[in-house]
């Protein structure tokens, strides 16, 4: 039987920073995954897949939080993030435990069960019931971890070109890193200034007025750089574009652009 | 060569803003890597290939004693030398030794990165040896003093006017801008050194231990005037070159030239076998095989045993961003890029060079061009563990990973904070929604604005929204 006809039951895994920088993020993936026929649900206990440990060489620590992860997503047939970064990260949790440890069976598991959630809607799902459109042109960025280490490349394209009304330009170099690369971008800033100058660069080139991705790290520093230069270029995740998200304002521009009836970041702060 | 891995910031921030150099490292990103795509495209079968050669690096590592005494026995049998050598020291030292055996003053180079790795120049000179590079972009380095930034195109970092500089100050000749006239000058000034060179020191590129042969791959035809002319032949190469057969030594080569310079196959590959018979025309009346250690037997059946599959193409560093970006010199050592940032703290310790594996964005693209498929990201986050593991990890990177790792274990309480942060950032960020002054995060915000939080987090929103809808349903439920 299609998965879709079952509704497989799906443990939204947020990321650290979609949850502090872009709920919007959050709420698309629900709302696509729930087009798509799966029951969502969001483990209280996620926090962080642990990937600034793993990079710093901190094993011990990254050990303590794969292990937390594995137990708050214990028991779910599926594990679904926006973000090939850190569902890339759970995919390494095999190699942190050794093969007799009774840890390493369970992150085998968990890799098993985790999917980025473009990958998830068309490999595993076939889903090809986007309801969303889109006047305007894009471009997207792949992003790395999602594009070398799980393959993504040819989904979030799929799922795109089911938005009405939606162009993609592809930009030169579109697979090239970022330059965000974690605390790679704050441990060597100029490096990594030079990086994303390059990237924006290449996207201002195809006349896109939307640079899109499928990770949030690049699209912060992606958005942060634009928006430095002085571009009108806006920067949108994957799932907003696709779950219909577009009058909400872009990732680093004022919440001015959203309805009159959405209170902004500055209101929303005061009320806290 | 003086190590400055230790200053790779520095170096990096001075290359970021030296326009010369920005423009040559331009050229390579616009050339070696598109030439590469067009020959793979004419390849369909490569990335089989790259298994094959992979395994058969595997095969060749678990059995290198075996292999390099077959290599050595052939040598011998062939009426050559091979010297082995434990350390960079040991290597310069039988350099000499044979040098003064055949009482030389001059010896002719070709391109070896080895012979930078020991250093092997600077140590001649010293000794009364006047050692002359022969290929082009080396000789160009010597001429101005300088290193190689990169392992096959080593005067990559130069432009032409840096090259018509150099000749004109050394060469005495008038100046000139036109390419052809400055090969052709270089080719006539290197013509005088063959012939009188002494000693022709050569790399190689593989050892073929059936047949006791070296080879040398080179698009100059330099090699062939270093190693033919001269009455003694010396070749200075690592123990891990070695591959059983001739015919293994093609696959590799079919892998070799593509994944360097995007060619089919390279202009001269030159094997050398002993020296020269009763009946040969030409050829050196000694041969020498120096086998360089310096390291790689502790790499064996380490957590850096892959990195021994490297052939040097330099793949790696022409499609790394890192690399496009600050250029060879940046790493401060002979090896530059992601396979540089691998070996060189295994040749001079990760004390020296623990800012190399932390270079990188970890993006994988070197590992997707290698065509001996080595994890390079994987082997660079071996030495940050190792670095973490020696206490080498700057503080704030230990005490902020560690923080960020106490917190990520403890759900409720990272809950509870991460209330707190995502406040203070939308306040930082105000009404425009970016921060363009993040306290303790210039280095995120001296190059581009930092997007504040669009709204509180999402497990605040979404444990709100629930709790909203499990009020709904009770109510609708009385």
């Amino acid at each position: 039987m299609p998965y879709a006809e079952r509704s497989p039951q799906v443990a939204l895994f947020v990321t650290c920073l979609v949850d502090m920088f872009r709920p919007e993020i959050g709420f698309a993936s629900i709302s696509l995954l729930q087009q798509a026929g799966c029951s969502v649900e969001v483990p209280e206990r996620q926090t962080c897949c642990g990937q600034p440990a793993f990079n710093s060489g901190d094993r011990s620590s990254t050990r303590d939080i794969a292990r937390q992860t594995i137990e708050a997503f214990d028991g779910y047939e599926f594990v679904v993030g926006p973000s090939g970064s850190c569902i890339g990260m759970l995919h390494h949790y095999p190699e942190l435990f050794e093969t007799d440890d009774p840890w390493h069976a369970r992150a085998l598991d968990l890799k098993a069960r985790a999917f980025e959630i473009t990958s998830f809607l068309v490999d595993v799902l076939q889903f090809r019931g986007v309801q969303s459109d889109f006047n305007g042109q894009i471009s997207y960025h792949d992003s790395c971890a999602g594009l070398r280490e799980l393959g993504i490349k040819t989904q979030p394209r799929a799922l795109l070109s089911q938005v009405a009304g939606l162009q993609l330009n592809e930009m030169d170099e579109s697979e090239t890193c970022c330059g965000f690369g974690g605390t790679f971008c704050v441990k060597y800033p100029d490096i990594s200034n030079r990086m994303v100058e390059n990237k924006t660069a290449n996207t201002a080139a195809t006349g896109a007025g939307t640079l899109v991705g499928g990770d949030l790290g690049c699209l912060l520093n992606m958005a942060g750089k634009l928006k430095r230069q002085g571009h009108d270029i806006q920067t949108r995740h994957v799932v907003e574009i696709l779950a219909g998200q577009n009058s909400l304002a872009a990732i680093g521009e004022a919440q001015a652009r959203q309805p009159a009836t959405a209170a902004s970041p500055y209101d929303l702060a005061k009320q806290l | 060569m003086q190590i400055t891995s230790p200053a790779f910031k520095q170096n990096a921030r001075i290359a970021l803003q030296d326009a010369s150099l920005q423009k040559a490292l331009g050229n390579l990103k616009a050339g070696f890597p598109v030439k590469r795509a067009q020959a793979l495209e004419r390849l369909p079968e490569f990335d089989a290939l790259r298994d094959e050669a992979r395994d058969l690096k595997n095969h060749i590592l678990e059995n290198l004693d075996l292999y390099l005494e077959q290599f050595e026995s052939k040598v011998q049998q062939q009426g050559g030398h091979v010297h082995w050598c434990r350390s960079s020291d040991d290597a310069c030292k039988t350099i000499l030794d044979i040098c003064k055996q055949v009482d030389a003053r001059t010896v002719t180079k070709g391109k070896s990165m080895v012979s930078e790795e020991i250093n092997l120049n600077e140590y001649l000179e010293k000794n009364g040896v006047t050692p002359v590079e022969t290929d082009l972009g080396e000789y160009i380095l010597q001429l101005r003093g300088d290193h190689p930034s990169h392992i096959i195109a080593p005067a990559i970092h130069l432009n032409l006017e840096d090259v018509s500089e150099a000749f004109h100050q050394h060469h005495h000749r008038p100046k000139s801008d036109d390419p052809a006239v400055l090969m052709r000058e270089a080719r006539e000034v290197l013509r005088e050194q063959f012939v009188a060179a002494d000693v022709g020191i050569t790399g190689a590129n593989f050892l073929v231990a059936e047949t006791g042969s070296t080879l040398i791959v080179t698009n100059e035809g330099n090699g062939d005037l270093t190693q033919t002319l001269p009455k003694t032949h010396i070749v200075v190469t690592s123990i891990e070159k070695v591959v059983p057969t001739l015919e293994d030594m093609t696959l590799f080569l079919r892998l070799l030239a593509r994944s360097a310079t995007g060619q089919e196959f390279t202009v001269y590959n030159t094997l050398s076998s002993g020296p020269r018979r009763e009946d040969d025309p030409d050829g050196p009346e000694n041969f020498h095989v120096v086998l360089v250690d310096n390291g790689r037997s502790d790499m064996l059946g380490g957590d850096f045993q892959d990195m021994l599959r490297c052939i040097r193409c330099s793949a790696c560093m022409n499609h790394c961003p890192v690399y496009g970006a600050v250029g060879g010199h940046s790493y401060g050592w002979v090896y530059p890029g992601p396979m540089g940032s691998v070996l060189t703290p295994q040749m001079v310790g990760i004390d020296q060079a623990a800012l190399l594996p932390n270079a990188s964005t970890f993006c994988g693209k070197c590992e997707s061009v290698c065509p001996v498929r080595i994890p390079l990201p994987k082997l660079m986050r071996h030495w940050r563990d190792r670095e973490f593991e020696q206490y080498l990890s700057p503080k704030a990177v230990r005490y902020g990973i560690g923080g960020w790792a106490f917190l990520a274990k403890r759900p409720a309480l990272y809950r509870w904070l991460s209330l707190g942060a995502n406040l203070a950032l939308r306040l930082l960020g105000g009404k425009k929604g970016r921060i363009h002054r993040l306290p303790l995060g210039a280095g995120w915000t001296d190059g581009r604005d930092m997007p504040a939080p669009s709204g509180k987090t999402f497990m605040q929103q979404w444990q709100a929204q629930q709790k909203t809808q499990q009020k709904m349903q009770q109510e609708h439920s009385l």
